[in-house]
């Protein structure tokens, strides 16, 4: 765990330094009532099925995990787990729960109820599209499969405080999987009460966490109040939160500068070039915009059984000819990074320094004609028709015309665009039927793991066609090792493979773009609060967040 | 007339049973299904959820189940929002859509009746020509250049409304006049090209030679008739209006039925 805790350091280094300088001369508010734009309404909340990021945010505030995660380093920290020992061979965890777990109902929560949750995220019959975050656990694959039954599977409570976890093989990301959604505990004493998914329901629902749900009306709001049944309810300072789930961002935005929301989860990408001007023109004071980078990779799919990206010439020819520094800085306009890895840079103290150019300079032009000339295609010539597949969106429509642009100067080839709507696109990629098409990945831990085991082959977000076999067994050692360095070395040399392959162009890291009021702040462990501290995950620390006057 | 609408009624049956069936197909027919996501699903698991919403089944006798339950009017669980059926998110977003259409009808029609009273009793005046050219006016403005505008002036210079949400009563008035705007122009314009073409009609000139003041014949013998093209109007207004509108729900946030429509035929 090393490689995480150098990434903590630089995070933190990164993000708290200013917020350290502050020595909280802030006075609490009396009304810590805190009103937070979530994006869209939640599909639904159950830990155990829960997909998307609406959800988790609602999720991580009402629930917690065996441990959770310190909202300044991303290192996990005790939550419901007081403590936890992990066997030699990396195998084995056994975690102590806290005796002073308990529901938000007042019931107790011991070992059982993590057994049985997580058995249940696995069963085949509640079919969680989120089960392979618990394919880690001893035939937790196999149960999900039904080829296994569910006294099989790697989790057993020794007594009511000590849970044991049997891992398949030494996973050094486990503990952090601890802390996310799919493998928190679900109140099996109202879960078993109502049929299908109606335990969720706002009369119903009982959870674990700092918080507790209270009122949940569709596209209004979702309220949670503090949840005096948590084990450390003591230290909470929010008395209430409503989660708002604004679709536009422009609306969000107004209601934010007009006083109506405390924290945005996007800004609109056209405003930033202002906000920027703003904070410019008056250095020192608060502004309200934060950005950060984000776990997550836009990139564009080739399609490696077609002709002509089945040539990796082309390929080369093609991913060398995009000026992502350009795209950054005139078409997205909203942070982001060029992108000359796929993995994201320190994603987990683990940093891939790709050789795809930045900038598209004479020089790069002149080796990309050359490349596609070897291919057969001097200057573009005899080139069969490419065609960019985008799912229907402006933004990706921007990005799309740009680099087309960009093939049409530097290489003098003709590409066609054409978009589909977001089901028929993703059926379109999953059968194949594009030649390049775009995409994006966000990492589902932080670790590169998450970012190259996705194309190996066959693998199902693959999509590409492309096999490499020295690369497939890279990723299968990785998985073997538990030493961070070695491990990241076979991750690096596997990632080498893949960019001089190219069946992916990697194009800009995410970043991450918000309003946060100034009123809003958090504290940390010793109590004292700081400046709102944005992270790479995008999790919200609903527990250390503060209102001050 | 009680039996002309039963009558209607039993025919809508079969036009409904038409729509229904053929939806049912065409989406079957569109690539993509309501599981597909960006981050793949292993197949396993994909089977277990197709086997849960009985997706695994032949067509037909998915078909005669979507049927059989449309008939005694359950409309199924819904694949996007698992812990509600169609009917719960109906039944919690339609009165908010039906309360927003309701006052934004009462906004149009009051706007529209007046200026085009006002616009038809002198024409080609100036009291003409202004309501005239403001309803052109709101013809052309799109809800989402009117919302944004009136969010700008009336809730973030002057204060007096929230910019969005739906949490207190008045939260209602901007979404309405959004909404009801581009009607009031619509009502006004069709209550000034009635009221003219009865106007000149012999028992208006009957009134006015019996000596009955101005206003009363507008009152009670003009509108009377000047009113048919608006009251025409009023069916597919209601209609489009009670039911929601994506846009204004969207700007405003409200929980309306509106944006289901919309979201629906995507998923």
């Amino acid at each position: 765990m090393r490689g995480v805790k150098l990434l903590s350091l630089f995070i933190g280094a990164l993000l708290a330094t200013p917020s350290m300088a502050v020595t909280g001369n802030w006075k609490l508010a009396k009304n810590q009532v805190l009103r937070l734009g979530n994006g869209a309404e939640p599909k639904e909340l159950d830990p155990a099925k829960a997909t998307g990021a609406p959800e988790g945010k609602i999720l991580d505030s009402i629930f917690e995990g065996l441990v959770t995660l310190d909202p300044y380093t991303m290192e996990p920290v005790p939550g419901v787990a007081e403590s936890w020992s992990l066997s030699k061979d990396g195998k084995t965890y056994t975690f102590k729960i806290r005796k002073d777990a308990k529901w938000s109902d007042g019931k107790p929560l011991t070992a059982n109820d993590f057994v049985w949750s997580w058995k249940r995220a696995l069963s085949p019959k509640i079919a969680s599209e989120y089960a392979y975050q618990l394919y880690y656990l001893k035939d937790g694959e196999s149960y999900n499969k039904g080829k296994a039954t569910a006294d099989k599977v790697g989790v057993s409570a020794k007594d009511k405080q000590t849970l044991v976890v049997t891992l398949e093989s030494p996973t050094p990301f486990f503990l952090r999987l601890c802390a996310f959604r799919t493998l928190y505990p679900t109140p099996r004493h109202v879960v078993e009460k109502y049929p299908d998914q109606e335990w969720t329901k706002e009369e119903h629902i009982v959870s674990n966490g700092p918080f507790k749900l209270v009122e949940w009306k569709i596209n209004r709001h979702i309220k949670v109040v503090k949840n005096p049944n948590y084990w450390d309810a003591k230290s909470i300072k929010l008395n209430e939160a409503y989660f708002m789930p604004i679709e536009q961002q422009d609306t969000a935005e107004k209601t934010f500068f007009a006083g109506g929301l405390d924290l945005t989860t996007t800004v609109p990408s056209l405003k930033i070039p202002s906000y920027k001007k703003e904070i410019a023109k008056h250095p020192g004071e608060y502004h309200p915009y934060k950005s950060n980078p984000y776990l997550g990779v836009y990139y564009y799919r080739f399609n490696v059984t077609k002709k002509p990206t089945n040539d990796v010439r082309v390929r080369r020819a093609l991913a060398m000819t995009v000026d992502r520094k350009l795209i950054v800085e005139r078409v997205t306009r909203g942070g982001q990074i060029p992108a000359t890895s796929f993995t994201p840079p320190n994603t987990a103290g683990y940093t891939f320094k790709g050789e795809l150019p930045v900038s598209v300079t004479p020089e790069v032009i002149k080796e990309a004609k050359k490349l596609l000339a070897d291919a057969g295609y001097p200057n573009g010539k005899g080139l069969p028709p490419i065609e960019i597949l985008y799912n229907t969106n402006e933004d990706h429509k921007k990005v799309a015309i740009a680099i087309q642009s960009m093939w049409k100067k530097n290489l003098g080839i003709d590409v066609k665009l054409y978009n589909q709507e977001w089901k028929v696109y993703l059926d379109s990629q999953q059968k194949m039927n594009y030649t390049i098409s775009r995409a994006g990945w966000i990492g589902d831990y932080p670790d590169p793991n998450t970012f190259l085991d996705m194309w190996l082959t066959g693998g199902g977000n693959n999509q590409t066609g492309w096999s490499n076999k020295k690369y497939d067994s890279l990723i299968a050692e990785a998985k073997l090792l538990t030493s961070t360095k070695e491990r990241y070395g076979k991750f690096m040399e596997a990632e080498k493979i893949l960019l001089d392959e190219l069946p992916v162009l990697p194009i800009y890291i995410y970043t991450n773009n918000r309003l946060v009021s100034e009123k809003l702040k958090m504290f940390g462990k010793d109590g004292k609060l700081t400046e709102w501290t944005p992270n790479i995950e995008d999790k919200l620390f609903l527990k250390n967040y503060a209102l001050v006057n | 007339m009680l039996r002309f609408i039963f009558k209607r009624l039993l025919g809508m049956i079969p036009v409904l049973w038409i729509i229904a069936t053929l939806t049912f197909f065409l989406i079957r027919l569109a690539p993509g299904g309501p599981f597909d996501t960006d981050k793949q699903v292993p197949e396993d698991i994909l089977k277990n959820l197709q086997a849960k919403y009985h997706m695994d089944e032949p067509l037909y006798s998915q078909y005669f189940r979507y049927l059989g339950n449309l008939a005694h009017g359950d409309l199924g669980p819904s694949f996007r929002y698992a812990n509600r059926s169609v009917n719960e998110i109906i039944g919690e977003t339609f009165p908010v859509s039906a309360v927003v259409g309701f006052a934004g009808l009462v906004y149009a029609l009051f706007l529209g009746v007046m200026s085009g009273a006002l616009a038809a009793s002198k024409p080609n005046s100036l009291r003409d020509y202004i309501p005239m050219t403001l309803s052109m006016l709101g013809i052309c403005m799109p809800s989402f250049v009117i919302g944004p505008l009136i969010v700008m002036l009336f809730a973030i210079k002057l204060g007096w409304f929230n910019v969005s949400g739906w949490s207190e009563p008045k939260d209602i008035v901007l979404p309405a006049i959004t909404l009801g705007t581009i009607y009031a122009a619509y009502f006004s314009r069709l209550t000034r090209g009635g009221l003219l073409e009865v106007v000149r009609q012999d028992y208006i000139r009957t009134a006015h030679a019996k000596g009955l003041p101005g206003w009363l014949i507008m009152l009670k013998h003009t509108l009377k008739g000047g009113l048919l093209p608006t009251v025409s109007f009023m069916g597919p207004a209601i209609a489009s209006m009670l039911t929601g509108s994506l846009v204004v729900e969207l700007i405003f946030n409200i929980p309306g039925l509106g944006r289901f429509f919309v979201q629906s035929a995507f998923e």
